[in-house]
């Protein structure tokens, strides 16, 4: 096997016991690793039960995954799984860093993590030993705080302990307080500014009392089939990703003027509106205020579509983040009508402190605040806060709230979808309709009202991830923004922003390479990528123990309200245009007109016991 | 007549922190992607400031006076003024590490031998990348050997907890526990 380390090590951290776990290569070449692994490993294991199991109980299983290619092709991620506490289905998660690459240096494609910890704990890899270690000296710490404590105590060990040289940090993925309060918009972070958000696995690894992992390796990279032609390809893409300017210059931080005032699709006062013509707001400001460091990137990546951002006077002074990168300048941003970069920056910074996913909170922050807008909730209920639209201080605090699950904090952190039913039925009122999300997941700062904007008008009804913007329906299937392609860099682990200056076959081509799996394009689209949506769509349709998604493919109410201002003023989309695509959709990936993958399908996709199991927990 | 040496010049504030120069390093030397083993290596004890480390080609070079092996291991390479190990001489004493100001030589991860940036011969590979990039964090300058501004090239050996302690200020406008 090329291109894999060829070991999986299982924790479990009830028993306190580590232990390999080899996948064969027939099972590899059909799940590639990080995203569609995850979901074979989880139906695996868990699928008979799926609609049992909490996914913060210590049933759930905890995953960390590279893929193939992940430290050879330029921008390392890691993939972060199991059963979601956001939709309850699967979403492979993935988070830039240097974490995956020193997993593989260590000898690990993966850690699979089960049960619970008795106490805070924190896992060790160094090489081939794996350690379940005490974390109570770092629970309840910040995020900065806890990497910097344990990264540099671990490296001061090893500095002690092991061959004499000094010792670089370790690489590591940590949580913060709302991770560890089950928070369920909590994200696993890594460096700073760097998290796995759509899914809420920083929750499932509170609900294990699992603080961090830690990983060094000093093994080389797994060898590859093909080193030559791999090279080859390498210096392609690198080639191809430093002209293509735009990404390079101002990463993602320049759609957050373009995407509101160009395209109508960006979330400003919790979706209310889409258009905005803040210029206070463009990339420039941020570039000129508060770029520190104007390229920042990660494990191989040429793009460094990151900046880092500091403020370094003012009363936001301290805060560090990075570009902000789109989605936060949104969600932190507009979406709370915060337009300025100092405000923004410090959001983002103090948000990243307490381990939430910029996205999920800004979501769930945004809706607060419409209910204050409302009336529906008062400031007595937000514990003497006045939630007004674009002051950062007041956010600050409600975000504190919900980290620390104080006051109505508590429900709020249970997510917009969840915390829309219990206060809808404390308020006695319908407040989904006010909740932007899709199957349990805020959906991305990207809206399909305009139209135009990437996503089409199925791309979060029927999406695999509910509504993670990175994984969207979309058709053709084989299109570069098709959750189909985006699968492959979820499961070959490495970063979608170096793939936009090549073709999917390019990169279908360098997974051969590292492989030697000599996957066509043909079979990737309509067998591989096809496999691991199937098993995704089941898990979300089962779902449970509390939301259940089957016959649920809508949008948020919302999305169906025309534009009220700007150049795409009175444009929303038809209902029954969204059913239309919807069918359409079906039928292209072969599920039946109530969006259940057919026998048929499944059986052609080798998966027949899914078949079985889906069957019978709809009561189909 | 003067010998023009090669210097790897380092602007700390430009490194993006991509470890493309260890990818080309270990690709070089060892044939693998193998950042543990790379000449050049990038510290990130606080994100951010992340920033790469490598031999700074002391004029007086402390680590190969220090190496105790007759003849000795470590020898200076006349053409580039880089220090070239020779692996079947190398005990693996570590005395090379202790001499040097900054730490930088290591022993290897495979077989504990010494390890130290050879320059490529004048033709670095880490710089090649880090140019083509466009980050420039890396730079080649020549120098008359043993003249000038090679006297200064030594303090770039320093400990990377004092660089990065150095660096935290100036990026973040506060001191830094690293």
């Amino acid at each position: 096997m090329r291109g894999y380390a060829g070991k999986f090590a299982e924790i479990d951290l009830t028993n306190e016991s580590v232990k390999e776990v080899r996948f064969d290569e027939a099972t590899l070449r059909s799940y590639i690793g990080g995203r569609g692994l995850a979901a074979k490993i989880l139906w695996d294991r868990l699928g008979e039960k799926w609609d049992q199991v909490d996914p913060l109980g210590p049933e759930n299983i905890l995953l960390l995954l590279s893929g193939p290619m992940t430290g050879f092709y330029p921008g390392g991620r890691l993939c972060i799984s199991g059963k979601s506490p956001q939709s309850n289905g699967i979403t492979g998660s993935t988070v830039a860093g240097e974490f995956a690459v020193e997993l593989k240096c260590a000898g690990w494609d993966g850690l699979i993590i089960t049960g619970k910890a008795k106490k805070p704990s924190y896992i060790l890899v160094k090489d081939s030993t794996i350690e379940i270690r005490d974390a109570a000296h770092v629970w309840g710490k910040d995020g900065k705080q806890t990497l910097l404590k344990l990264s540099k105590e671990v490296r001061e060990e090893f500095n002690k302990k092991y061959r004499e040289r000094i010792w670089r940090e370790p690489a590591m993925v940590y949580i913060g307080p709302a991770g560890e309060n089950r928070c369920r918009v909590a994200c696993v972070q890594a460096k700073w500014a760097h998290g796995a958000g759509y899914g809420g696995y920083g929750a499932v690894m509170g609900s294990k009392n699992l603080k961090a992992v830690l990983a060094e390796g000093t093994g080389p990279l797994p060898e590859v089939y093909d080193q030559a032609k791999m090279l080859e390809l390498l210096d392609q893409v690198r080639k191809a990703s430093i002209a293509n300017d735009v990404w390079r210059r101002w990463g993602t931080g320049y759609l957050g003027y373009y995407v509101g005032n160009v395209q109508s699709s960006e979330p400003v006062k919790n979706w209310q509106e889409e258009w905005h013509d803040e210029k206070s707001f463009a990339v420039d400001q941020f570039e000129s205020r508060v770029w520190a460091k104007r390229y920042w990137a990660d494990f191989g990546c040429p793009t460094a579509c990151e900046k880092l951002s500091v403020v370094r006077c003012g009363e936001f002074k301290g805060a560090i983040t990075d570009n902000p990168d789109y989605e936060t300048q949104a969600y932190m941003g507009t979406n709370l009508a915060v337009f300025t970069p100092e405000a923004n920056v410090y959001l983002n910074s103090l948000i990243e402190d307490l381990g939430f996913c910029g996205i999920q909170v800004g979501n769930i922050l945004g809706f607060a605040a419409e209910l204050y807008q409302r009336g529906i909730i008062s400031k007595e209920d937000l514990g003497g806060v006045e939630l007004k639209w674009g002051d950062a201080k007041a956010f600050a605090k409600v975000a504190e709230m919900i980290a620390y699950r104080k006051g109505l904090g508590d429900i709020l952190a249970e997510g917009t979808y969840r915390a829309a039913i219990k206060l809808g039925k404390m308020k006695g009122k319908d407040l989904l309709q006010y909740a932007v999300q899709a199957k349990g997941i805020g959906i991305g700062a990207h809206g399909i009202r305009s139209g135009l904007d990437y996503p089409q008008l199925h791309s979060y009804t029927c999406g695999a991830q509910g509504g993670d913007h990175t994984s969207v329906a979309y058709l053709p299937i084989t299109h570069p923004s098709s959750e189909h392609t985006t699968i492959l860099m979820d499961s070959g682990v490495y970063c979608m922003f170096n793939s936009f200056s090549v073709t999917p076959q390019f990169q279908i081509d360098f997974l051969n390479a590292v492989t030697g799996f000599n996957i066509s394009f043909d079979e990737w689209y309509n067998v591989i990528a096809m496999r691991i949506i199937a098993i995704q769509r089941a898990a979300l349709l089962i779902g449970g123990p509390d939301a259940k998604w089957f016959g649920t493919d809508i949008n948020p109410p919302r999305f169906y309200e025309p534009l009220p201002t700007g150049p795409c003023k009175g444009k929303a989309p038809k209902p029954e245009d969204v059913e239309k695509m919807n069918k359409e959709y079906y039928k292209t990936v072969g599920w039946d007109e109530k969006g259940v993958p057919t026998s048929e399908t499944l059986k052609k996709l080798g998966l027949s016991n899914v078949d079985t199991i889906l069957k019978k927990k709809l009561g189909l | 007549m003067s010998t023009k040496h090669v210097w790897i010049t380092r602007d700390f504030l430009r490194c993006s922190g991509c470890r493309m120069c260890e990818i080309a390093c270990s690709l070089s030397h060892e044939g693998r992607i193998w950042p543990d083993a790379s000449r050049i290596r990038v510290f990130m004890y606080a994100p951010g400031i992340e920033f790469p480390h490598l031999c700074a080609q002391c004029h007086d070079y402390p680590c190969v006076e220090a190496c105790p092996t007759k003849p000795k291991a470590l020898s200076v390479d006349e053409k580039t003024g880089a220090i070239i190990v020779d692996r079947e001489k190398c005990i693996s004493c570590g005395n090379c590490i202790r001499a040097c100001p900054g730490h930088v030589p290591f022993l290897h991860p495979k077989d504990n031998k010494a390890t130290i940036c050879d320059l490529c011969n004048g033709d670095p590979q880490c710089v090649k990348i880090c140019r083509e990039a466009g980050f420039d964090c890396l730079n080649v300058v020549t120098y008359d050997k043993g003249q000038g501004e090679a006297l200064n090239y030594r303090v770039y050996a320093r400990d990377p907890k004092a660089i990065a302690e150095g660096l935290t200020e100036l990026m973040f406008g506060e001191k830094m526990e690293v």
